[in-house]
């Protein structure tokens, strides 16, 4: 057991945890978009980024993938910190505005515009679906290739690869292939709504009345 | 040819006698530089243009021709230097071979105009301590390449060569060595300036076996090239510092990763190795110590991102070169997850210094934090371009006047960008600033590897941070977010801005996002990047504004904000620009005054050039 402190609690934790499954079990709520209990952790998205060191020598580490240690001193909520997540989230929905996970995640954040041109990309490159495809099906079927905005997500030489199985556990794994909303509007404004609004169907129906829990994207379709 | 083994201390005494016992040291010799600069400027052809010369003078058994590795003064290549006397001769062109061969060996006198002459004065420079640019610097690492032939061991260990390895293996311990190179202070010169020493202790003491020793020759930042002329001129430093290191560490095998944009680097590091080998300098039992170590060359396929340590290793593991998280430092867990220890070539470079001269001499050089001297590359708006070392505390003045002989065509000193890419720019008003690795990094720059390129008047201080994140954004590996969407958004902007479609709060935006990359990103490059951008804002937040607010280039660089007209009251009607204007734009007659189309001009600049009365006016 190794003794660190979060949010100026002292706690124990286990030697092999990270940063993150030390303040998760403590109950600190971190946002995470590349991180999967069960897959290594990618550090990619930088969302769970905490502030760690005390006095003037402090510094933001990714705590998915930093080891404890003991003393070691962490804030997981500093002026920083939540500086830096919606920064991330500003730019990752100003490339993938479609996302419901990454509008969610804005609503939540209080992020309430995207300053940058709005692109259309369908992926945000978290590599969710590459390290699944390895580690837990034992394909490595996908891969990155490209460098910088060339970067992406695809098969070997962008054919089809024998190994895969059309398991279909990168689409399962994906945060924006799935749960497409219909973004924001106008362009450059997070909506906001899934989150903020309550269930709007909930105004004519006893029950929410889809899978998509709290969204009422249907609702406000059929209202127009 | 057949060496042999090297088994002592002694032997290598007595093999330095040997050759030095061949040599006539009044034998007239010719040097010429045979690095990449001078060999793009037509060195090859001056090098055989000299032995057919000699051939034909009936000398070539008399001169001994020596093609060497760089020193420095790439501005005024090709340099051929004549031995004894040390005679300089620059921009030699093979049509000057023959007077070269007859006046200066035969007759024993000077070819007058190929001498370095003094731009103000008029003052002929016959040798290297004459000149301006040698004479203000001082060479300790790179100061030796025109004196050895790469290609050849012998000319390195003439000139003691070997000895630091052979008491280093003789004389020290193992702890020894890392005590000397910590009291030396020796910091690494790849940018981060870790002290070397300590990483060297890490990697010591670290589990694992075996452990690695890795030089890192994977320069990529623009205009830069200090370790190319230490591998290409002199790799036999290099290598021997390796050797010391690997030694200190406990590491049996070593690597250098050398950029496969270096062709020359490859080639002759190659053949230093074999040399080395057959020696017995490399191999088992080196100098019969019982200490066995061997190095392999490795190519990178030239990514910028590959220069990062843990990106480095990836490659050097045959993965793509793409940075890992290192909350466990690479002198821990590095390559194959074994200890490695990473310094780049300069830093290799000075161990055979420390071991030979004590750190007492090595610390007696140098400012406080930063011991030693330090090669930069100086480039841009600057009369003497090429390579320069000196030793840290020295101004940026004394680098960009004395040395670098002020700004072409009279033009005001604006900034200066060092550190490369990641690197910051230093505004005129510091530039009395001593060179070291604290004071650049207090101004928002750092040290980097040692790229200095200098801008004028001319410059436009956005354009010059557009085109360092440009770089960068194609240079990302795009793994993490901030550094892969952020370069792009902020690349976004600057175009913006240098387009005329700025707006108000960009540059606070830029700001905002500049401080979450460096809060951020996974690894050095993503945490440096915004520094261009934000020095620029920092020192020149008027040019911003200019852009944004007047839709105004200060500098006349941006073309979508300037116009080009012709003064009525200076055209001659000459018809010059109107016949080298590539779009047709300019209309008019002999003697008349003409006038530019704007709907077809494409601001390309000609007329301007061209105009010899000044009546082409940039608004």
């Amino acid at each position: 057991m190794k003794k660190m402190t979060i949010n100026g609690m002292v706690v124990q934790v286990e030697d092999h945890w990270t940063i993150l499954e030390a303040c998760r079990f403590y109950g600190m709520d971190i946002p995470t978009l590349c991180y999967r209990e069960g897959l290594s952790p990618g550090g990619i998205c930088r969302l769970c980024v905490v502030e760690i060191g005390k006095g003037e020598r402090t510094k933001l580490v990714t705590s998915c993938n930093y080891p404890v240690e003991d003393g070691l001193v962490v804030r997981t909520h500093t002026k920083r910190v939540i500086r830096a997540r919606k920064m991330l989230v500003e730019l990752l929905l100003a490339r993938c505005p479609s996302s419901k996970t990454l509008q969610d995640l804005a609503a939540k954040m209080g992020v309430q515009r995207v300053r940058f041109k709005v692109k259309d990309e369908k992926c945000i490159l978290c590599g969710l679906c590459v390290r699944m495809c390895e580690e837990q099906m034992g394909a490595k079927a996908i891969g990155f290739a490209g460098r910088g905005k060339e970067r992406r997500v695809t098969p070997p030489f962008d054919i089809k690869s024998d190994v895969c199985r059309n398991c279909g556990a990168c689409m399962y794994i994906c945060p924006v292939c799935q749960l497409r909303c219909q973004g924001p509007e106008p362009p450059g404004v997070v909506c906001g709504a899934c989150l903020n609004v309550e269930p709007v169907c909930l105004q004519d129906n006893d029950d929410v009345m889809c899978y998509l829990d709290t969204c009422g994207w249907c609702y406000k379709m059929k209202k127009r | 040819m057949n060496r042999r083994k090297i088994k002592s201390p002694s032997d290598l005494e007595k093999l330095r006698q040997e050759i030095l016992a061949k040599r006539d040291p009044k034998k007239p010799r010719i040097a010429i530089c045979a690095g990449t600069g001078c060999l793009a400027l037509g060195a090859r052809k001056v090098i055989t243009t000299f032995k057919e010369e000699l051939k034909k003078c009936g000398l070539e058994n008399e001169v001994e021709i020596r093609e060497t590795g760089c020193p420095g003064f790439c501005e005024k290549g090709t340099i051929v230097v004549i031995y004894p006397e040390g005679i300089y001769y620059l921009q030699v062109q093979p049509g000057d071979v023959p007077e070269i061969v007859e006046k200066t060996l035969v007759e024993k006198k000077h070819v007058e105009r190929l001498l370095y002459t003094d731009p103000t004065t008029n003052e002929k420079a016959i040798h290297e301590d004459e000149i301006p640019f040698y004479k203000h610097q001082m060479r300790l690492l790179i100061g030796n390449n025109i004196k050895v032939d790469p290609k050849n061991i012998d000319d390195y260990i003439a000139l003691g060569g070997y000895r630091a390895l052979a008491k280093a293996l003789s004389e020290m311990t193992q702890e020894e060595v890392i005590e000397e190179v910590k009291r030396a202070n020796l910091r690494g010169r790849g940018g981060g300036g870790f002290p070397a020493g300590r990483k060297w202790e890490t990697t010591r003491n670290a589990p694992g076996e075996p452990k690695y020793v890795i030089v890192n020759c994977d320069e990529g930042d623009p205009g830069a090239f200090m370790n190319r002329a230490l591998m290409e001129g002199n790799p036999h430093s290099v290598i021997e510092g390796l050797i010391i290191g690997a030694y200190a560490i406990g590491s049996h095998e070593g690597f250098i990763y050398v950029r496969d944009e270096y062709p020359l680097a490859v080639e002759n590091t190659g053949i230093a190795l074999e040399q080395a080998r057959e020696y017995g300098l490399l191999g088992r039992d080196i100098m019969g110590s019982g200490f066995d170590f061997d190095v392999k060359i490795f190519r990178g396929a030239g990514a910028f991102i590959s220069g990062e340590s843990s990106a480095l290793m990836s490659s050097l593991e045959g993965k793509v070169g793409a940075p890992k998280p290192k909350y466990v430092h690479t002198s821990i867990k590095g390559l194959w997850n074994k200890p490695s220890n990473l310094n780049n070539v300069e830093t290799w470079a000075n161990i055979p210094l420390i071991i030979n001269k004590g750190a007492r001499w090595f610390t007696s050089i140098g400012t406080e934090g930063s011991k030693g001297t330090k090669i930069f590359a100086l480039v841009g708006k600057v009369n003497n371009t090429g390579l320069v070392e000196v030793p840290f505390g020295i101004t940026l003045r004394e680098i960009i006047y004395n040395i670098g002989g002020g700004i072409p065509n009279n033009k005001k000193f604006k900034a200066v960008q060092t550190g490369g890419p990641s690197g910051g720019c230093i505004p005129e008003r510091f530039i009395d600033t001593a060179v070291d690795f604290d004071e650049l990094t207090k101004l928002g720059s750092m040290m980097g590897s040692g790229g200095m390129i200098v801008m004028d008047e001319d410059t436009c201080m956005v354009d010059v941070a557009r085109y360092f994140i440009d770089f960068l954004v194609d240079e990302s590996c795009g793994r993490c977010v901030p550094c892969r969407e952020g370069l792009e958004r902020m690349s976004e902007i600057l175009n913006d801005i240098c387009e005329g479609r700025g707006k108000e709060g960009d540059i606070e935006l830029l700001e905002e996002l500049s401080a979450v990359m460096k809060d951020t990103s996974m690894c050095g490059l993503g945490r440096t990047a915004p520094n261009p951008v934000l020095t620029t804002i920092h020192y020149f937040r008027d040019e911003y504004d200019a852009h944004i607010k007047e839709k105004k280039c200060p500098a006349h660089v941006c073309k979508a904000l300037i116009e080009y007209y012709i003064d009525a009251e200076k055209c001659t009607g000459c018809l010059a620009c109107l016949k080298a204007c590539p779009e047709g734009a300019i209309a008019g007659e002999k003697e008349k005054v003409h006038v530019i189309n704007r709907e077809k001009c494409s601001k390309c600049g000609i007329c301007y050039d061209t105009c010899k009365f000044g009546a082409v006016i940039i608004s």
